[in-house]
């Protein structure tokens, strides 16, 4: 199998603190791989290492085999390893179809075109278009996105970083904060992604991880405690012990 | 209509002209032949607005603050008026454009040191960078003149054809024909993806990198374009004014504009140039009634403006105006800064 994203003995700390601990990780083409931990296990800290966001002190980071442990944070995004945001990072002002076509323009390499209109680009259009229904957003792609009710948002922001057409796509807690009424947009969302999408995704929600997983990663305290199928990491004595605490699984 | 044309209709809104656009520029038009007696004033309230213009490209759109924009007034206003007094471009037009591509030089140099770092690092960067220029201005007096500015600029006709003339009619059609140009071409810029990047900039940095926006690049690009805006307008008041001292660089001129702007408001283009007139008349308005302490009242009108409430003065106060702008430039334009503006 080959290897989609890998990190080698990543290592961050903050001032005498060690957020992340000689962290080596592999996630497999296609792979729906998970990665959790109880709070202040330093998840966000990996996320925000692998898309470049920070810099780690030592150790490397591969997307497909290139080393990407230097490349600014746009750059990972051409290629082709795109991210969502636990707490929606959007643009308040804009709509979701101005969000959606950055998104688009940029990947195409028209982002900095200052000459032309913004929507007269027929290709462009047309990706926003299929984006925009695949997402749920037709109806309300004029209205500013800081007005969308929450759910509508964090479909927006699941769509903005599908639009980068990722390779890798790293989830940070899809459904997070999201009303029980609209979760089911969410998760059919992310259970529609495409297989040749390779997916992490950083979760709190046992039963989305379970759900949806086929191979899930333990961190506790920045250091990878185990990592397994989930049938696996569920049985697993130490995990119970330190991140589900007392509580049983259901597979 | 198919999704993809539907999207494109949509995407275009913003772009297209709205009638009260046409109606604005018709009226400024209009103003050239109805007061003749009032060129000069009038002169100077478009140079402020191309001037305000500059600033809120990169204010308005890409959120970067300014205490210092009259460096790059300043630097076009030098270089005009030294074009024109040792002859090296003596056709306007022509100076016009070297001068700005001065400023321009310029911005993009200083962009450097301005796209790093916060809010209050940019104010005291560009703060710095004006302070500078004016301080060089007045050591090298064999160059600028120093406090006594450059003298005797005597303005060839624009093309060989047109004269200045002492009323400052040919000014004022000169000015205003720059003005449009460049609006019409700020007004394209700011409606591609390039101007829509800008604003995603603006309302949040990491999110934009994280699509894959160039963003430190974008910056200096918008930076550097605004720069050029400035000069231009720094250019045209040494054109039409025939002096250029060292005010043209001073703190209260970069000052003034941000008032302007509190006025007319930011990112929508108009801002600039409604803010404009309304803070000379202002200005008028107040020196008349009280000459020594005009800048008491104006002090006051903007304490109000910002103070007591944005939003609620837009509501109130600015119902009939926004009811005009919104007219003129859709939905999201509004007279006074948003709350959300940092």
């Amino acid at each position: 199998m080959t290897i989609a994203l890998e990190t080698q003995n990543l290592e961050k700390q903050f001032g005498g603190l060690r957020v992340t601990r000689d962290l080596s990780l592999k996630v497999e083409q296609g792979a729906r791989h998970a990665l959790i931990g109880p709070n202040g296990a330093g998840k966000t800290t990996v996320i925000n290492q692998l898309t470049g966001v920070l810099k780690p002190n030592s150790g490397r980071i591969l997307l497909e085999g290139h080393d990407i442990t230097d490349l600014p944070v746009h750059k990972r995004v051409l290629r082709g390893l795109s991210r969502t945001f636990q707490i929606n990072q959007l643009y308040p002002d804009l709509t979701p179809l101005e969000t959606i076509g950055l998104a688009v323009s940029e990947r195409l390499g028209h982002g900095g075109d200052w000459w032309r209109r913004m929507g007269t680009r027929n290709d462009v259009n047309g990706e926003i278009a299929d984006l925009l229904s695949r997402f749920h957003l037709l109806d309300v792609m004029n209205e500013q996105t800081v007005t969308l009710p929450y759910g509508k948002q964090r479909l927006l922001e699941i769509a903005v970083a599908i639009a980068a057409k990722p390779r890798v796509l790293l989830l940070d807690e899809p459904a997070a904060g999201v009303p029980e009424s609209e979760r089911h947009d969410i998760l059919a969302v992310v259970g529609s992604l495409p297989r040749d999408v390779t997916v992490l995704l950083i979760e709190h929600d046992m039963d989305l991880v379970f759900s949806f997983a086929d191979r899930i990663s333990v961190l506790v305290s920045g250091a990878l405690l185990t990592e397994g199928r989930p049938e696996e990491v569920a049985r697993d004595p130490q995990v119970k012990a330190v991140y589900l605490g007392e509580e049983a699984v259901d597979v | 209509m198919s999704a993809a044309s539907d999207v494109g209709h949509h995407a275009q809104r913003q772009a297209r002209w709205h009638y009260g656009e046409i109606a604005f520029w018709l009226v400024v038009l209009a103003c050239g032949f109805a007061f003749p007696s009032r060129y000069l004033i009038m002169t100077d309230i478009l140079r402020l607005a191309l001037f305000a213009m500059s600033l809120d490209l990169i204010l308005g759109y890409a959120g970067i603050v300014s205490l210092g924009h009259a460096a790059f007034f300043g630097v076009g206003a030098y270089a005009a008026g030294l074009l024109a007094l040792h002859g090296i471009v003596k056709e306007p037009v022509l100076a016009l454009i070297v001068a700005g591509l001065a400023a321009m030089v310029l911005g993009f140099a200083t962009s450097f040191l301005v796209i790093r770092g916060v809010d209050l690092t940019r104010l005291m960067v560009t703060l710095g960078i004006a302070l500078l220029l004016e301080a060089l201005a007045e050591r090298f007096s064999n160059i600028t003149g120093g406090t006594d500015g450059l003298q005797g600029i005597e303005m060839q006709p624009i093309f060989g054809e047109i004269p200045f003339d002492m009323f400052g009619k040919a000014g004022f059609f000169y000015s205003l024909a720059v003005l449009f140009l460049l609006f019409l071409f700020a007004r394209r810029v700011v409606h591609s993806p390039f101007g829509l990047s800008l604003r995603a900039i603006k309302n949040n940095p990491l999110r934009a990198a994280a699509i894959g926006i160039p963003v430190n690049r974008r910056l200096i690009a918008i930076y550097t374009l605004a720069a050029f805006y400035a000069g231009i307008a720094g250019a045209l008041f040494t054109q039409t004014t025939a002096i250029a001292s060292l005010d043209v660089f001073s703190m209260e001129r970069s000052a003034d504009l941000m008032l302007v702007l509190v006025i007319g408001g930011t990112g929508y283009l108009y801002g600039g140039l409604i803010g404009a007139v309304i803070f000379r008349m202002l200005q008028e308005l107040f020196s008349t009634i009280t000459p020594q302490y005009w800048q008491f009242w104006i002090g006051l009108v903007l304490v109000v403006i910002v103070l007591v409430g944005r939003q609620r003065l837009h509501r109130w106060v600015l119902y009939v105006p926004n009811l005009i702008i919104r007219q003129i430039a859709g939905r999201k334009a509004i007279v006074a800064v948003p709350e959300s503006d940092s």
